[in-house]
């Protein structure tokens, strides 16, 4: 995209825009081969019967860091080739289990014309609701690798 | 009285040995593959994805030390008088991109201990920064991890 027309997008934005939701399941396929990425071997990502019987989980945890993945996913598709993530803080609150259906999304809370950087409120939210893991991205529009 | 004895907190500015890695374009595919990326650049390998310092610098021990439960003890911290792990947080600051070829050092540094009272107790907060530098020594990639202990 072209910084010009980056330019225009980020004039556009509105404080208080959507950013797409998308939807993340995590299959014991995926956990499996992202821990295996990071070489992390805690049993609680792939022993089902010592999740649940030693830790008290009730199912294979979802990997933190992986929620914090997808918050960078969700802003960057939203984001195109019209700018990059600068910088971004995150916490994940609740744990999240293999096959729980999540929604990532986003909210822009703040524009810094100066700078043409956008504050975006994202999360992953849970089926009851619950925020899994709250996060504050800033990008900025007609920059990108 | 504070839990954080002269002693622990004298662990303030501990640093790890600087680890160099390889970015291979196989290990970038390999994880926007296991992320559910859906950006061509990252799932070919030309561009390493946000966060691609994790897989990087995650932790390669022997098996012996290893916990029982799979998980390798950080070397850089000390032993706290909490030892109950709750949720924390990251903040990554990202400085350049990442492509494959590139060799980049990692330096992790136990940057704060600090102690608030909770509603059920007393909670240690400790803090460690991973500053990720290229080989021209330019910062690459910043994170702050915060972890709280009850």
């Amino acid at each position: 995209m072209s910084p010009a027309a980056a330019s225009d997008r980020f004039h556009a934005l509105r404080v208080g825009d959507s950013l797409p939701e998308r939807r993340f399941e995590c299959g014991n396929v995926q956990l499996m081969l992202y821990n295996a990425a990071l070489w992390n071997g805690h049993r609680i990502h792939y022993d089902e019967t010592y999740a649940r019987e030693v830790e008290g989980y009730p199912g294979l945890v979802v990997a933190g860091p992986l929620l914090g993945d997808w918050l960078h996913q969700c802003v960057e598709e939203w984001l195109g080739g019209d700018g990059r993530i600068l910088s971004i803080e995150y916490s994940n609150r609740v744990a999240t289990y293999v096959g729980d259906p999540l929604i990532s999304g986003g909210t822009v809370t703040e524009l810094r014309p100066d700078s043409q950087e956008a504050v975006i409120e994202v999360f992953i939210r849970n089926a009851e609701g619950a925020v899994a893991a709250p996060g504050t991205v800033v990008a900025r529009f007609g920059e990108s690798w | 009285m504070s839990l954080l004895t002269p002693d622990l907190l004298a662990n303030i500015g501990r640093r790890s040995e600087p680890r160099r890695e390889l970015v291979t374009r196989r290990d970038i595919r390999k994880y926007a593959v296991a992320t559910g990326s859906r950006q061509r650049r990252y799932l070919d390998g030309d561009l390493a994805p946000p966060m691609f310092h994790v897989p990087l610098f995650w932790d390669v021990v022997e098996l012996d030390q290893l916990t029982p439960d799979g998980v390798s003890i950080d070397t850089l911290l000390p032993k706290f008088p909490l030892e109950k792990a709750m949720a924390g947080g990251l903040e990554i600051e990202y400085h350049r991109p990442i492509r494959p070829g590139d060799w980049l050092t990692a330096t992790r540094t136990l940057t704060d201990i600090y102690e608030k009272q909770g509603r059920s107790g007393p909670l240690i907060f400790y803090e460690v920064v991973m500053d990720v530098v290229d080989d021209g020594g330019d910062l690459v990639v910043r994170e702050k991890t915060t972890r709280i202990l009850r």
